[in-house]
């Protein structure tokens, strides 16, 4: 079994209108604009072309958007495993979809309502046919990672590993994403993942 | 690694309030599907597997306060508890509970879209954690209908990180007006009770389950167990809610499972797969497994028995798959009436006595996501 | 262009989510689905839920959609005959 040290290659957040990567502002929006609004900001100005953007729900944005920054657009690696979480699942779009219930029932909305179709949307888009898995916390969980994605690299099933939480709740967003990999970075424990997911000069 | 293995398990399910009753109803071909008239969304009924809150109650009395609890946390409650009855020797200290489920207390979501807080799964997951007393946190894994296999991969794992020294692996969905709803609007529920892998499917019926297991060493010595060898996912990359017309996701996972496990096609005695009984998706499955040469393995879809109950699924089948694996009986696949995908499988058509070790359980859902994992009878 | 024609273009748009199309992009006999403008699987269905909505025609044979759903024409066509509201 291997031992080798794992560590955080890059990372990305987006919070309150504004969009940091590897700790540097690279994209900021009015406060208080509504999600929808800003995601389609953040959509310009990366100039992206994607039309399926447009039809995701907004976590599944979130999550996209929040890849196409980190990795630049491009997953070299395709087993790259997909290590996600977060706290409402996909609830913003389950009581949307429950306002259609009552006169006729989207589709549309209805395949939203689990929160690993984010995962699919990431898949789909980088073509990456790898390891999933999504689980739910009630806030960011450092060891829950840690631990999972440790297991796959020991299990030598994996070389990259992109790692999400990915949060969406009344109108108020919390994305942190990373990758992980056998060599090249910040080591990967918990206090360093607790210094990138809440820098202190904030 | 240490071997971890699946020892003590519930499901609680129409078909009865513990495993043994649920084996016995399967072996009697008996299914949980009947037709029921309670929405709004179907003029004609729909079939599915539903428990009456009344029986729920009565049992559940025995050990809490019904009023307390909501109906989908009062299953996992009565699966967990009858686990922990069989293993009383568990430090609840050193052992994990691992959630799985795709919706929740999704029922509870009213009209007025107040939120309230069992709506959150980790909520409802420490609500059943707080019932018992465990001290870690729990653990939710909701990755569409693969989540009750991928929540016995997650429990193997950090069991093999030293997080905890064994974990309980429970999980559950319910047959709601929301999941009802939904995939009526897909057009993907059956008129009739689902019909897997045959040429008359048309769709799933939905059933609602709770059931699980512990995972974890066995300390047992000179005795059968079912080993957790390992699993293996892989997206398919293809369409968020349409299967992949090449099955690959599935067929990834399956051919990297036997690649890392230096397994062949034909050491696997049993494939307990997902078989929903929509066009797509059954004909996927055969798609992947023609591809890896599982062509003349025994195989069975349990959804005919207990409908897709999503989250719960893969759970059921795999503690069904244990079973089957120590008593060295295979199920039929209910409900199947002629061969209806396009690749040659052999569907089981009556229960048979074999002997078996190696069991291969597949799941897949929206997403894109699909499992594959290897179970072995071990001494 | 008829007037059914154009707003069944713009309840295309606005329920397909084509956020960067406009009417004049959709051609009447233009495929909706394969190489024409791309449209899936979930999309044919929400385009069921909008007859239903729209025209109060309930389709359940998902069979029937294919033929139906091939262009714009089509499905002004299918309306024409069998429109209840």
């Amino acid at each position: 079994m291997m031992s080798k040290e794992l560590s955080i290659k890059n990372s990305l957040i987006i919070r309150e209108s504004r969009v940091f990567r590897n700790g540097e502002l690279i994209f900021e929006a009015d406060q208080g604009l509504s999600t929808t609004k800003f995601l389609k900001k953040v959509y310009n100005d990366q100039k992206l072309k994607y039309s399926k953007f447009f039809k995701m729900d907004e976590l599944s944005k979130l999550g996209y958007l929040g890849t196409e920054i980190l990795t630049n657009g491009s997953i070299e690696d395709k087993e790259t495993a997909l290590v996600f979480a977060n706290s409402a699942s996909s609830l913003e779009t389950d009581v949307a979809f429950a306002q259609t219930m009552e006169e006729f029932p989207s589709p549309s909305l209805f395949v939203y309502t689990l929160p690993n179709i984010m995962l699919g949307e990431i898949s789909i888009r980088h073509q990456l046919r790898s390891e999933n898995i999504f689980f739910i916390s009630e806030e960011f969980d450092p060891l829950l990672f840690i631990d999972y994605t440790t297991a796959l690299f020991q299990q030598e099933k994996v070389e990259n590993v992109l790692c999400g939480w990915v949060n969406l709740h009344n109108n108020d967003y919390d994305v942190f994403l990373w990758k992980i990999a056998n060599s090249g970075g910040m080591e990967f424990n918990e206090e360093e993942l607790k210094k990138l997911y809440l820098p202190t000069h904030e | 690694m240490n071997r971890n293995y699946l020892l003590g398990d519930s499901i609680i399910s129409p078909l009865g309030f513990n495993t043994s009753e649920n084996i016995e109803a399967v072996r009697n071909e008996r299914s949980g599907l009947k037709l029921h008239n309670n929405s709004r969304f179907f003029e004609n009924g729909y079939y599915a597997g539903l428990i009456e809150n009344k029986i729920i109650d009565t049992e559940f009395i025995k050990i809490g306060k019904p009023e307390l609890h909501t109906k989908l946390e009062k299953l996992l409650i009565l699966a967990v508890n009858q686990v922990l009855d069989q293993s009383p020797a568990l430090d609840l200290k050193e052992t994990g509970l691992v959630i799985s489920t795709t919706k929740g207390n999704i029922d509870q979501l009213r009209n007025d879209l107040s939120p309230i807080g069992s709506l959150y799964l980790w909520k409802m997951a420490q609500v059943v954690a707080d019932f018992f007393g465990f001290k870690q946190k729990p653990i939710v894994v909701s990755n569409a209908c693969i989540s009750g296999a991928l929540a016995i991969k997650t429990a193997n794992d950090l069991i093999g990180m030293g997080r905890f020294s064994k974990a309980i692996v429970a999980g559950g969905d319910l047959v709601s007006d929301f999941v009802l709803s939904g995939f009526q609007s897909f057009q993907a529920i059956s008129d009739k009770p689902c019909r897997p892998f045959s040429n008359d499917r048309s769709g799933v019926s939905l059933g609602e389950a709770a059931a699980a297991v512990l995972i974890g060493p066995g300390d047992q010595e000179n005795q059968e167990k079912i080993a957790y060898i390992d699993a293996i996912t892989a997206n398919d990359a293809n369409h968020i809610s349409g299967p992949s017309r090449t099955g690959e996701g599935l067929y990834q996972s399956i051919s990297r499972l036997f690649k890392k496990n230096k397994i062949e096609a034909t050491q696997i005695d049993y494939i307990s797969a997902h078989g929903t009984a929509t066009m797509f998706n059954d004909e996927m499955e055969s798609i992947a497994f023609d591809r890896v040469s599982l062509n003349q393995v025994p195989l069975n879809s349990f959804k005919g028995y207990y409908g897709h109950t999503l989250g719960t699924s893969a759970l059921i089948e795999s503690i069904l798959t244990k079973h089957s694996l120590l008593k060295n009986e295979l199920f039929t696949s209910l409900n199947y009436s002629e061969h209806g995908v396009s690749k040659n499988l052999n569907i089981l058509q009556k229960n048979e006595k074999k002997e078996l070790g190696l069991a291969l359980k597949t799941a897949s859902g929206f997403g894109g996501c699909n499992l594959a994992m290897l179970l072995k009878k071990e001494r | 262009m008829s007037d059914l024609h154009t707003e069944l273009k713009k309840s295309i748009i606005e329920q397909l989510n084509l956020e960067d199309m406009e009417v004049s992009d959709i051609e009447n006999d233009e495929h909706l689905f394969g190489d024409g403008l791309g449209l899936d699987s979930i999309d044919a269905l929400e385009l069921i839920v909008l007859l239903e909505k729209d025209y109060g025609i309930k389709l359940t044979d998902p069979n029937q959609g294919k033929e139906i759903f091939n262009s714009v024409n089509t499905i002004a066509d299918f309306i024409e005959k069998n429109r209840a509201k």
